[in-house]
């Protein structure tokens, strides 16, 4: 096998129909930095240990390192640039904006990624419910608090049926 | 951070899989991939070709078969995690599952091939020992049962032959007052146990011990049914004492590895200890 044969890869990306041509072992966060421009889903330590490149397939947080883009084929990946229009902020991230979830800011794409995911399945979730939820996701900033409670508020916000809204500037 | 180059071809069907394990050059199985991908990335493992089973619908999920709890081989952790069938037949497993990895993982990893890759510090395999569950094998001459006590031979080595596909794994459902219980103690790095013990405890009309069948992940480089704990305390009143006597008899005959994180004695008291721990919450929960 050569390494340049290529698959073609058709998947929906952010609700967009996408179709790449990329080498069978090309792993799926390759696919979505390399090929489509998405930069917002980072590589830490493409090991799968740090959960920095988390997306969603079908709507379950998966660590895009870990999954081939050839798998990906007929299937719906979401990515932080997908989750509210250019120019807002989705309810989770106003959340861990006014929480300070983030100080560096790497890993919160994936971080973000997977809140959202436990959030599709425990709408008011417990500190406890939190941690367990984005143990697959490393922070080396924040020690976690300040994350469970951008959480616990970006839920809150969901639940009261918030919507993306512009970014506002900082004071 | 590339694997070496391969050819990938997605099966949807068990007949396809089997076909193309016999076709193609160098192949391997890909089920959730949170093994395989990690070692093909580190290019430990070089497969020529990628046979892609993880689509093939009817090995996903659980269902009842008369008195036997049959788990489709691409169940993934999550499914597991959350599935009610799981949560009235094998509390067990939807314990085992909980601690497995992280989200991301237990969404993606699958049951079967957490037990093909037949690592032996993987939570199930001591789920499956004390559940005495059987395997569902599938090759080119049709299915066959391996009782999940042969199944794991060695270190990361399994009784499946090479042309053969891990299709299920079949529980059967005790009757009666039964307890169960996994008690791990996880590597902090990697998630994986250090130690994992999995009870599963039948208690008789006056409170003694009708039977108890252990099973043990992380402690040598295979997974272990600790015999001799079960032979201790069965028939006996399950007290403190009377269980603290029969789990010290958990590695009995097996040389505890001993690495960085757990040298082999201290391995061997956690063994002793998740035993006796496992043992009493299951007697609880009988």
């Amino acid at each position: 096998m050569s390494e340049t044969q290529k698959a073609t890869v058709s998947t929906t990306v952010n609700g967009e129909p996408k179709t790449v041509a990329v080498e069978p072992r090309t792993l799926l966060v390759h696919m979505l930095r390399d090929e489509l421009r998405l930069t917002g889903t980072h590589i830490g330590c493409e090991t799968g240990q740090c959960g920095a490149c988390t997306v969603l397939l079908d709507g379950k947080a998966v660590k895009s390192c870990m999954v081939l883009a050839v798998q990906a084929e007929g299937h719906h990946v979401t990515t932080i640039e997908g989750i509210a229009p250019p120019g807002q902020l989705h309810p989770i991230q106003q959340a861990f904006w006014e929480e300070h979830g983030l100080q560096c800011g790497y890993c919160t794409p994936g971080m973000i990624l997977s809140s959202l995911a436990l959030l599709s399945e425990h709408p008011d979730p417990d500190d406890e419910t939190v941690r367990h939820g984005i143990e697959g996701n490393i922070c080396r900033c924040t020690g976690y608090n300040s994350i469970v409670k951008s959480v616990q508020s970006a839920a809150e916000r969901i639940g009261r049926g918030d919507k993306p809204q512009p970014i506002q500037s900082g004071d | 951070m590339h694997p070496y180059p391969f050819a990938y071809r997605r099966a949807s069907t068990v007949n396809e899989a089997l076909a193309l394990l016999a076709s193609e050059e160098e192949p391997k199985l890909l089920a959730g991939g949170q093994s395989l991908l990690p070692v093909m990335k580190l290019r430990l493992a070089q497969p020529g070709t990628l046979i892609d089973i993880s689509e093939i619908a009817d090995l996903r999920g659980v269902r009842l078969d008369g008195d036997t709890l049959v788990i489709g081989a691409l169940t993934t952790h999550h499914d597991l995690e959350t599935d009610p069938l799981i949560a009235t037949h094998a509390p067990l497993l939807a314990e085992a599952a909980r601690v497995v990895g992280d989200q991301q993982v237990r969404n993606r990893g699958t049951i079967g091939g957490v037990l093909a890759h037949a690592d032996p510090a993987a939570d199930y395999p001591a789920g499956v020992l004390a559940l005495e569950a059987t395997v569902t094998a599938t090759g080119p001459n049709g299915e066959r049962e391996i009782p999940v006590t042969g199944f794991f031979q060695g270190f990361m080595t399994s009784a499946l032959a090479e042309n053969e596909l891990l299709t299920s794994i079949r529980i059967p459902i005790l009757d009666g007052a039964r307890g169960t219980s996994y008690q791990k103690l996880a590597n902090p790095a990697s998630g994986y146990a250090i130690v994992g013990v999995a009870a599963v405890v039948t208690l008789t009309a006056d409170g003694s011990v009708g039977s108890l069948k252990l099973g043990l992940t992380g402690v040598g480089d295979v997974a272990y049914r600790a015999t001799a704990v079960e032979e201790a305390l069965a028939g006996q009143q399950p007290t403190a004492e009377a269980v603290k006597e029969a789990a010290s008899h958990a590695v009995d005959g097996i040389e505890p590895l001993g690495d960085l994180h757990a040298p082999a004695a201290y391995r061997g008291k956690v063994a002793r200890n998740l035993s006796r721990r496992a043992i009493m919450i299951a007697v609880e929960r009988a």
